[in-house]
């Protein structure tokens, strides 16, 4: 269990890096007490804030359910809708910056100090990578996305791609391809490149703030360029605040819906009806196994459950692959990559468009979600990359996930639209993405259409549910170390208030009420932190040039 | 009697230390052992040190100081943890056997009633390693 880095103790020396001198010691702030038998060291006054406001906002969305709805359901889409071109020229400069940092010499900047080795190798890194952050969305999208943009008849085609189904339901065969190259390449757009290049803003910024400049592990300390001694004052606990405010709601919010989910999922397979008793076990479930993974730690618990978990969904997409077809799912993947790099200049252009239903309704969409989640992703990403050069770090983050996940979606979305097409009146996929909206069956409608259906469909079942889990429980580190002002080695009873506590708040709102308008309220604060990021980029490109200096 | 006294360290809380520091000394000189002073560090900046290596070299000064002030002779041995609430124990086992040490002393709280649960360090140590383990409170 325990992984120490070297036997020898101390990869010894670090070698050069450029650490901020600053008044500020670790833990100064902290209050270390005991309630009952549970000893604590806590960030005072994050912990308490972030806590007390969750309570708040639980409450006050039980008791005023109709204003919350009306007020975030109204929020959330006039951000995306009014400040769709922000999101998409900030993502623009997000993928950009990482690029260069590939190229540029500053890309040769070690994380850790010059002679630092990596903590993990690359088949537990980069499945933790695609766990904490993504793996729940490409099961629940992966047919989704490239079906719907396939074959939605309600305005929100990508770039005004021809339609492929006539007013009838009819094949329209002379516009199939361009209907399916284009599917493939807008999905591809909100899985690849955008997406990972802000995880990678934020997971860079923290890392190199934390194992380069000495500086606490916590969101505050990617501010100290900007902010100076300031971060570590009201600054920096608002800043660290939000962060634990939106990470620990959008974990709740997606675990009540995932729940919905899944239970929509297990009435399809195997008929067990949907109640709420049924989704409150749900979470209990993953919140306990949640549990187990945080109290075995970081190597024995979350590193090896995000493991299984890629093995498995590895097996499922080779499944999927070979029983639709390998080689037409292939040229897909080929015709998709392709695809994708012609089209991903006109897809990020904000202007003179007039796919408003796409670019409003799902770019913008993603682009709040993918930065709203990104303090919690990025700050698990930077927790595991010590030791790799900023180079092969964007390397990894940026590009190989943006491969995987073209991968992904043509294989289970171009086998979806193979079984929309082949058959379009008997297509469950088109029944449940195109006729009626039921986008928590798409998956399975999809196995439906292939051997073994029993099997996948519970393989399918089970990823989705471990995914929850390895999302909860990286969450719940990365939320304790934020609520221990950086401190990693806090004691172990606060782990376990935070992975109940959102497992709490999720059953209380799917009680109450309120997930999806507490949802839209996580998203909404994708606005805000889009500038965060942008500041990171400035504060990363400062950091790095003095690191540089150092060598 | 024994040949090298492994103590684990917490650079944080010194402080708490001072009996089984003591102890540990006292036993040196009586059996002619070294002293090898055992610290766990993450390896994200803590509040004794901002890397690995800072670490190393504050664990190395503090041996040289206990060393000096109760004339025995002391070494130190530094390790890192990705994840040092949980991992703690598993590190120390492996580090009596990577410093060698024929006796483990260390500080321990009053087990209470979460011990049942999550068992105090000196306890798992002192359940799990092949030396003896002195349990100091």
């Amino acid at each position: 269990m325990a992984d120490t880095t070297n036997d020898e103790g101390i990869p010894q020396p670090e070698g050069a890096s450029d650490i901020i001198e600053t008044e500020y010691e670790i833990g100064q702030d902290n209050i270390e007490t005991s309630i009952g038998p549970f000893g604590l060291d806590i960030h005072n006054p994050v912990f308490m804030i972030s806590g007390l406001s969750v309570v708040v906002f639980v409450f006050a969305a039980l008791i005023f359910p109709g204003q919350f709805e009306t007020f975030f359901g109204w929020l959330r889409p006039a951000l995306t809708s009014t400040f769709d071109w922000f999101f998409m020229l900030a993502a623009n400069v997000f993928v950009i910056f990482c690029l260069l940092l590939i190229v540029t010499p500053l890309g040769s900047v070690r994380l850790g100090g010059a002679d630092a080795t990596p903590d993990y190798g690359y088949p537990g890194w980069f499945a933790m990578l695609f766990a904490a952050g993504m793996g729940i969305g490409l099961m629940f999208f992966g047919v989704l996305e490239p079906a719907y943009y396939f074959g939605t008849p309600w305005g929100d085609e990508p770039l005004g791609a021809a339609r492929p189904f006539g007013e009838d339901g009819q094949i329209i065969a002379a516009n199939v391809e361009e209907a399916r190259r284009m599917a493939l390449a807008a999905t591809s757009y909100h899985w690849a490149l955008h997406p990972w290049a802000i995880y990678a803003v934020v997971a860079l910024s923290l890392a190199l703030f934390s194992y380069n400049k000495g500086l606490p592990l916590s969101i505050r300390s990617a501010f100290y360029p900007i902010l100076g001694e300031r971060v570590w004052g009201w600054w920096g606990h608002t800043i660290d605040t939000l962060a634990v405010f939106a990470t620990l709601f959008g974990l709740a919010t997606s675990l009540g819906i995932g729940a919905q989910q899944a239970n929509a999922g297990l009435d399809f397979v195997y008929g067990i009806p949907t109640s709420v008793t049924t989704q409150v076990l749900l979470i209990i479930g993953i919140t306990a196994v949640a549990l187990v993974s945080v109290l075995r730690g970081l190597d024995g618990g979350v590193k090896i459950l995000s493991e299984i978990n890629m093995v498995v969904a590895a097996a499922l997409l080779l499944f999927v692959l070979f029983a639709a077809g390998a080689v037409t799912i292939l040229g897909d993947f080929v015709m998709g990559l392709g695809a994708y790099f012609t089209e991903v200049v006109p897809l990020s252009n904000p202007f003179g468009r007039e796919d408003d239903g796409y670019r409003e309704g799902w770019t913008a969409f993603y682009w709040a979600w993918w930065i709203s989640w990104s303090p919690f992703v990025g700050m698990f990403i930077a927790r595991v990359s010590r030791g790799r050069t900023v180079r092969e770090f964007v390397t990894c983050v940026l590009i190989i996930p943006s491969i995987v996940c073209v991968f992904w979606m043509a294989v289970f979305g171009g086998t979806a639209i193979n079984d929309m097409i082949a058959n379009p009146e008997a297509s469950l996929v088109k029944a449940n993405v195109i006729d009626a909206y039921k986008p928590e069956l798409s998956l399975f409608g999809m196995l439906e259409a292939l051997p073994l259906t029993a099997i996948t469909s519970t393989v399918a079942i089970v990823l989705v549910i471990v995914f929850f889990v390895t999302s909860s429980d990286s969450g719940s580190l990365v939320i304790d170390t934020i609520t221990a002002g950086g401190k990693i080695d806090a004691p172990v009873p606060q782990r376990v208030f935070w992975c109940t506590f959102e497992g709490m708040v999720a059953i209380a709102l799917l009680l109450g009420g309120g997930l999806t308008s507490l949802q839209a309220m996580v998203i909404s604060t994708g606005l805000p932190f889009t500038i965060v990021l942008l500041l990171m980029c400035f504060a990363i490109f400062r950091g790095l040039q003095a690191e540089r200096q150092a060598l | 009697m024994f040949k090298r006294i492994m103590v684990p360290v917490d650079l944080a809380h010194v402080d708490r230390l001072n009996k089984a520091l003591t102890c540990a000394a006292d036993m040196a000189k009586q059996h002619g052992s070294e002293v090898v002073y055992v610290g766990v560090s993450a390896a994200t900046p803590t509040s004794v040190a901002h890397n690995p290596e800072e670490f190393a070299k504050k664990l190395e000064a503090f041996a040289v100081e206990q060393g000096q002030a109760s004339g025995v002779t002391t070494t130190a041995h530094a390790v890192t943890s990705h994840d040092p609430s949980v991992d703690l124990d598993p590190t120390l086992l492996k580090a009596v056997d990577e410093t060698g040490a024929d006796l483990v002393v260390m500080a321990s709280h009053i087990p209470n009633v979460t011990d049942y649960i999550w068992p105090s360090n000196g306890g798992t140590i002192a359940g799990h390693a092949k030396v003896s383990v002195l349990v100091v409170r």
